[in-house]
């Protein structure tokens, strides 16, 4: 296996409770080159899981291999495109995306080259000079995910890279990811909240459970790598993902707004007393 | 004991030509130079030590913000019997007005660079120096230049009351003799140099950086 995560356990400090457990005995196998998603309501630890893998936290239990090397620091090899751009203002879009080539030593001329080319494959060829707040925010990601690119990661980690976009940005790069994925074959480890998004791009999907985050189920799907699009097969599988999620959610959703919040609405008409004390 | 506006005018031409009033630009301009550079290394320093480690927050972040409440010429009485009534004496209260504000903006500076830079860039594969020099140190640019243009007015006030007391050339010095020579021409004259000075270095140097940066960034 590539990417093996191995029996990993992390909590948090937490005010009144003492310690909360997040992650709970994770454990998941990624091939190289897979397009692995992880789904989950919010605060079910799938983004702990990603920084446990970027190396920006520390697991309590348990550890991460990537081909066969345990993981202790950040590093080049894992690098990470995050919800928001975190493009370095003080810096032009080719800068950026150099930032990381001369970490590596590479020679001036060679780290633009590499940046230009990365650049004219996200598109973006004619804002190479330009300062980030210049862009849009759909371009300002594409800057990230090219900075990413460019260091030729052994994989990379996305952290619902589109989440902050709007919908028509967001179909965009989807097909614009896949079209990279499928050029650099890179592997690829995707957090998201969208069902959808995991689905239409994902090979395999991890659906998470929450509190503590555990792996609920893994589905497979039959992804658009060779540019088809499965339409019943996807919308399927996406209702049944929902479905397991569903519990999840309304977990999460009793926790912060009281017990007697149900998740599904109720479609029939209450009876005329309806909560008024008759429940006591 | 007011002199005319022809009279102030003249003075202050025959200062410039005649060099009088150049050589005092010169002697404040050099010891607030000196005075300002240590400062802002000094405070920079102080800063990233307080932003490093929370046990110096604790302690030093604590004196500084103190030692920045009282006024840089208190220290001038200090200052003469520590080392004479010379140069050394107006270069340390110029340098002690400035470095305790530099300080607490450098610090303030560091601690609001956002989260996500410093994860981007270590992921990148920085640390160490080069995360100082990359990340931490450009991130804070436009506190360090609000920084820097308290410090600069701080030691510059500082730099005349030095002046003023300590003698030894100067443009405070200066405005001192035309005091005891009943000179009012050349007070005001050496008043209007100190104006279009500070203006300026505010306008022309702080100001504009302010707004390079700004506009770079895309603030503004």
């Amino acid at each position: 296996m590539y990417l093996t995560i191995d029996g990993i356990a992390k909590s948090f400090p937490h005010k009144e409770k003492g310690h909360v457990k997040v992650l709970d005995n994770i454990s998941l196998d990624v091939e190289k080159g897979q397009f692995v998603s992880i789904v989950g309501p919010s605060g079910c630890g799938k983004s702990t899981l990603l920084y446990l893998i970027a190396g920006l936290e520390k697991a309590d239990q348990g550890e991460i291999r990537i081909a066969g090397k345990v993981v202790t620091d950040p590093g080049p090899d894992r690098v990470v495109v995050f919800q928001q751009d975190g493009l370095f203002p003080w810096l032009t879009v080719l800068d950026n995306v150099t930032y990381g080539l001369r970490l590596k030593g590479l020679p001036k001329k060679q780290a633009e080259d590499k940046a230009r080319e990365m650049l004219k494959m996200v598109h973006l060829s004619n804002f190479i000079d330009s300062y980030p707040h210049q862009l849009s925010g759909g371009m300002k990601q594409r800057v990230a995910i090219a900075r990413a690119l460019v260091m030729e990661p052994a994989i990379l980690l996305m952290d619902e890279p589109f989440a902050a976009l709007d919908e028509q940005t967001r179909m965009v790069l989807h097909n614009e990811l896949l079209e990279i994925w499928q050029k650099t074959k890179v592997t690829i480890f995707f957090v998201t909240h969208n069902i959808r998004e995991a689905v239409l791009l994902s090979e395999k999907i991890v659906v998470f459970e929450t509190r503590p985050g555990r792996i609920k189920e893994i589905h497979s799907s039959t992804t658009m790598k060779d540019g088809i699009m499965p339409n019943d097969v996807t919308f399927h599988l996406e209702k049944q993902i929902l479905a397991s999620l569903q519990g999840e959610i309304e977990k999460v959703l009793k926790e912060e707004m009281g017990d007697d919040y149900i998740f599904k609405t109720n479609p029939l008409h209450r009876d005329s007393s309806g909560d008024m004390g008759s429940h006591i | 004991m007011f002199p005319s506006l022809s009279q102030v005018l003249h003075t202050l031409y025959t200062g410039i030509v005649s060099g009088q009033i150049m050589t005092a630009i010169l002697t404040s301009m050099s010891r607030l130079l000196i005075g300002f550079t240590i400062a802002t290394v000094l405070g920079l320093f102080l800063g990233y030590l307080i932003w490093r480690s929370k046990l110096v927050e604790d302690t030093l972040g604590f004196l500084v913000t103190a030692l920045q409440s009282i006024p840089s010429i208190v220290w001038f009485p200090l200052a003469i019997i520590w080392f004479g009534l010379n140069d050394f004496s107006i270069l340390f209260i110029v340098t002690i007005g400035a470095t305790w504000t530099m300080t607490i903006n450098a610090t303030s500076g560091f601690k609001t660079v956002p989260r996500l830079y410093q994860q981007v860039a270590k992921t990148l594969g920085s640390s160490g120096f080069h995360f100082l020099r990359t990340v931490i140190m450009p991130a804070s640019v436009p506190q360090l230049i609000a920084g820097l243009r308290i410090a600069w007015a701080f030691s510059w006030r500082a730099l005349m009351a030095g002046e003023l007391l300590g003698g030894g050339g100067g443009l405070g010095y200066l405005l001192e003799m035309g005091r005891s020579l009943g000179q009012m021409d050349l007070v005001i004259s050496v008043m209007i140099i100190i104006g279009v000075i500070g203006t300026i270095m505010d306008n022309l140097v702080f100001l504009r950086l302010e707004r390079s940066v700004q506009k770079k960034w895309g603030i503004s």
